[in-house]
C-alpha cells in the first residue's frame, strides 16, 4: 500500500497545483504520453499520484479511496453536505479563488438584494406563469442559500456550462456561478446582487478521515504533512 | 427489535381503528407527477424529496406525503362529507442529518366536511391523541388562520399585505417585511438611490432575459407606490408581536388573544373558531386546560396548513421528530380543486416511533 494523494487531471489547476507541491519539495508529474492518466512523485517515498476530475475528488475523499486531496471548497460543500466529519482542511493553497454568487441581468434596475430578487420572482410568477429560473450546477449550495434568506417563488434550472449565457438565452432569468474577475458576468450583462456571496472558494488540500491508514503509511502521511507545512 | 413486520403490524391497526371511525381506506401511487408538487411546494421540496425521471413521463417524486394524492382523489371523484384513512411509505430527503429515516411508514386520517369545522378539528385531534395514548407525549396546538387574518386586516396597502400574506412560512422573511414596513429599519442604499433617481432605467444596459422592460417598470412603480405609503401603525406592530408571542394553556391563550383583538380586530372571527374549536376539543373529552397552544406553531413546516395545527412530541426524545403532526388545510383543495374545494383536515403519525418509545418506556 501507498499514500494515495488526489490532484486535478488537466488544465491551470493541476499546473498550480504540481508547483504548489514542487515549492515543498515535492515533485509531481505526469508519466507516459499527454493523454495518460498516469503520474509520480518524486521527493518523498511511499506517495503514490492519482490523477482525477476535480469534481471526483470530494466523492473520493469521502469514500476514503484517496487520503489527500486537492480541490476547490465549492465543490466540497456542494457534494458533501456533512463535508466536516468525512474531511478535513489541510492548506488552502492560495490560487483558484473564486466566489459563488448570484447574479442577475444588470438592467434590472429595481434588483439589488435577495430581498428584491424575492420581489421580482413573485411578481415574474404572476405576470408570465412559471417560476423565475435560476442556472446552476451547485443546485444544494444555492437552495440552502435561498431557503436560508426566504426567497420562494424561484426554480433552480440545471446548467454545467456556460451558465452566464442563460439569460440572454431565456433558459433562466438569473444565475448562481463562481467567478474571480466577474469578467465573464460583466461582458454577459450580469451584475451580482449585493448580497448574493453563497461561498468564497479557493483550491485547497484535503485530507479524508475515512481512508484506511496501514502503520507505514501512517508515518508517510505525518512526514508528508510536516514536508508541507513548511 | 423493532421490525418492519412489527411496524406494519402496528400500521394495519391503526389503519382498522381510523375505519372503525368511520374513514374508508384509500391506496395512492407511490410515484407521484413531480409537477404538482413542485407548483405548490416550489424548490424547498427538492431538498426534501427523492425526484427520479423517465423519458416518457419526465419527473417523478417518490410520495414525500399523502395528503396531496388523497386531497387530488377527493377532488376527483368523492363523495361528500368524506373521511378517509391509509398506511404506507413515505420518503424524505436527508441531507443535514444522517440519523433521519428517509423512508418509514405513515397513517394517517383525513376529513373533507363543510359542516362543522370546529368539530372536524377536534374529532382528527381527538382521534390521534387516543391512538398515542399511553406514551408520554407533549401536544402542542396553534391555528396560522390568526395570524392570517391579523394580516389580512392590516390598515395597510393590498401589495404589502399580499407580500406578508406569502411569507407567513417563512418567519424570517415575514418578520424582515414587517420591520421594513413599519419604517423600523432603514431604507437601503441602492433602494433610496432608486427612488430617487429621475429616470432608473437610464443606466444604458442592453435589456436581456424573460423578465424585461415592463417588469422592472411595473416593481418599481410598486417600490414608489410603497415609498409613498404610511408606515404601519405602532399600534398594529404591537398587536402583531403580542400575537405572535403568545405561548398558553388554551383557554388562557384565547382570553389573551381576545385582549389583543383589542388591538387587531379582524382576528375576531378567528378567535371565536379557536373557541368553538375548544369547546368540541372539550366535547370530546380532550383536557384542553392542560393544552398547549402557540400562535407561532406551525409556521416552519411545508406550507399548507391554514388553519389549525397540531403535533405530539417525545419529552424525553427530543432528538426525535414529531411522533404525529395535522392541520387544517383548506386552501389546499382550492389549489388542487380546479374551482371546487372543500374545508379539510387530517393527520399522520408514524407507527415506528411509536413503537420506538412504547418499548424505551417498559
Amino acid at each position: 500500500m501507498s499514500l494515495k494523494l488526489g490532484v486535478p487531471s488537466k488544465g491551470r489547476l493541476m499546473e498550480k497545483t504540481f508547483a504548489w507541491f514542487d515549492k515543498r519539495g515535492i515533485t509531481l508529474s505526469r508519466t507516459g504520453s499527454d493523454r495518460e492518466y498516469a503520474g509520480r512523485v518524486d521527493g518523498i517515498e511511499g506517495v503514490s499520484l492519482v490523477l482525477l476530475s476535480a469534481g471526483e475528488i470530494p466523492r473520493e475523499l469521502a469514500e476514503g479511496r484517496i487520503h489527500l486531496g486537492v480541490t476547490g471548497t465549492d465543490l466540497v460543500h456542494e457534494k458533501l453536505p456533512l463535508w466536516d466529519q468525512q474531511l478535513q482542511e489541510v492548506a488552502q493553497l492560495g490560487f483558484g479563488q473564486a466566489d459563488l454568487i448570484i447574479a442577475v441581468p444588470a438592467c434590472w434596475a429595481d434588483v439589488d438584494t435577495l430581498d428584491d430578487l424575492d420581489a421580482a420572482a413573485a411578481g415574474f410568477r404572476a405576470r408570465h406563469g412559471h417560476r423565475l429560473r435560476i442556472a446552476t450546477k451547485y443546485h444544494r449550495l444555492v437552495r440552502d442559500f435561498l431557503t436560508h434568506a426566504g426567497v420562494a417563488d424561484y426554480t433552480l434550472v440545471d446548467s454545467q456550462g456556460a451558465t452566464e449565457g442563460t439569460v440572454k438565452n431565456e433558459t433562466a432569468e438569473a444565475i448562481a456561478d463562481i467567478t474571480s474577475t466577474g469578467e465573464t458576468l460583466r461582458a454577459n450583462h450580469l451584475k451580482i446582487l449585493s448580497d448574493g456571496l453563497i461561498l468564497r472558494s479557493q483550491a485547497t488540500l484535503w485530507r479524508s478521515r475515512t481512508a484506511p491508514l496501514e502503520a507505514a503509511d501512517k508515518q508517510v502521511l505525518e512526514l508528508l504533512l510536516d514536508r508541507l507545512a513548511k | 427489535m423493532i421490525t418492519r413486520a412489527r411496524i406494519l403490524e402496528q400500521a394495519a391497526q391503526l389503519r382498522a381503528r381510523f375505519e372503525a371511525a368511520g374513514a374508508q381506506a384509500v391506496e395512492t401511487p407511490i410515484l407521484q407527477p413531480a409537477e404538482t408538487l413542485l407548483d405548490l411546494y416550489g424548490e424547498d421540496i427538492r431538498a426534501r424529496a427523492y425526484i427520479t425521471s423517465d423519458a416518457l413521463r419526465g419527473e417523478q417524486m417518490l410520495r414525500p406525503d399523502f395528503t396531496v394524492p388523497v386531497v387530488q382523489k377527493h377532488m376527483e371523484h368523492g363523495a361528500e362529507p368524506a373521511r378517509y384513512t391509509y398506511a404506507g411509505e413515505v420518503f424524505r430527503r436527508q441531507e443535514h442529518d444522517p440519523d433521519r429515516a428517509n423512508e418509514y411508514i405513515q397513517v394517517g386520517y383525513e376529513v373533507f366536511d363543510r359542516t362543522n369545522p370546529a368539530a372536524a378539528d377536534a374529532e382528527v385531534f381527538a382521534l390521534i391523541a387516543q391512538a398515542l395514548d399511553g406514551l408520554a407525549l407533549r401536544a402542542a396546538t396553534g391555528d396560522i388562520g390568526i395570524l392570517m387574518a391579523a394580516v389580512a386586516g392590516l390598515k395597510t396597502t393590498e401589495p404589502r399585505k399580499a407580500a406578508l400574506m406569502r411569507h407567513i412560512w417563512r418567519p424570517r422573511r415575514f418578520r424582515a417585511l414587517l420591520d421594513r414596513y413599519a419604517g423600523r429599519t432603514p431604507v437601503p442604499p441602492a433602494r433610496a438611490a432608486l427612488l430617487a433617481a429621475a429616470d432608473p432605467l437610464a443606466g444604458g444596459a442592453p435589456e436581456i432575459g424573460k423578465r424585461d422592460r415592463a417588469d422592472v417598470e411595473a416593481r418599481i412603480a410598486v417600490l414608489r407606490a410603497d415609498a409613498a405609503a404610511a408606515p404601519i401603525s405602532d399600534n398594529e406592530m404591537a398587536g402583531l408581536d403580542a400575537l405572535l408571542s403568545v405561548r398558553e394553556t388554551m383557554p388562557f391563550a384565547l382570553e389573551h388573544l381576545r385582549d389583543i383583538a383589542v388591538d387587531l380586530p379582524q382576528i375576531t372571527p378567528a378567535l371565536d373558531r379557536l373557541e368553538a374549536r375548544i369547546a368540541a376539543l372539550r366535547a370530546r373529552g380532550v383536557d384542553v386546560d392542560r393544552l398547549d397552544f402557540e400562535a407561532s406553531y406551525g409556521r416552519t413546516s411545508m406550507e399548507y396548513y391554514d388553519g389549525f395545527v397540531f403535533g405530539f412530541y417525545a419529552e424525553r426524545r427530543p432528538d426525535l421528530p414529531p411522533i404525529a403532526t395535522g392541520g387544517r388545510y383548506d386552501a389546499l383543495t382550492r389549489r388542487l380543486g380546479n374551482g371546487a374545494e372543500i374545508p379539510a383536515v387530517g393527520g399522520v403519525l408514524r407507527p415506528g416511533l411509536m413503537l420506538l418509545l412504547a418499548e424505551s418506556e417498559i
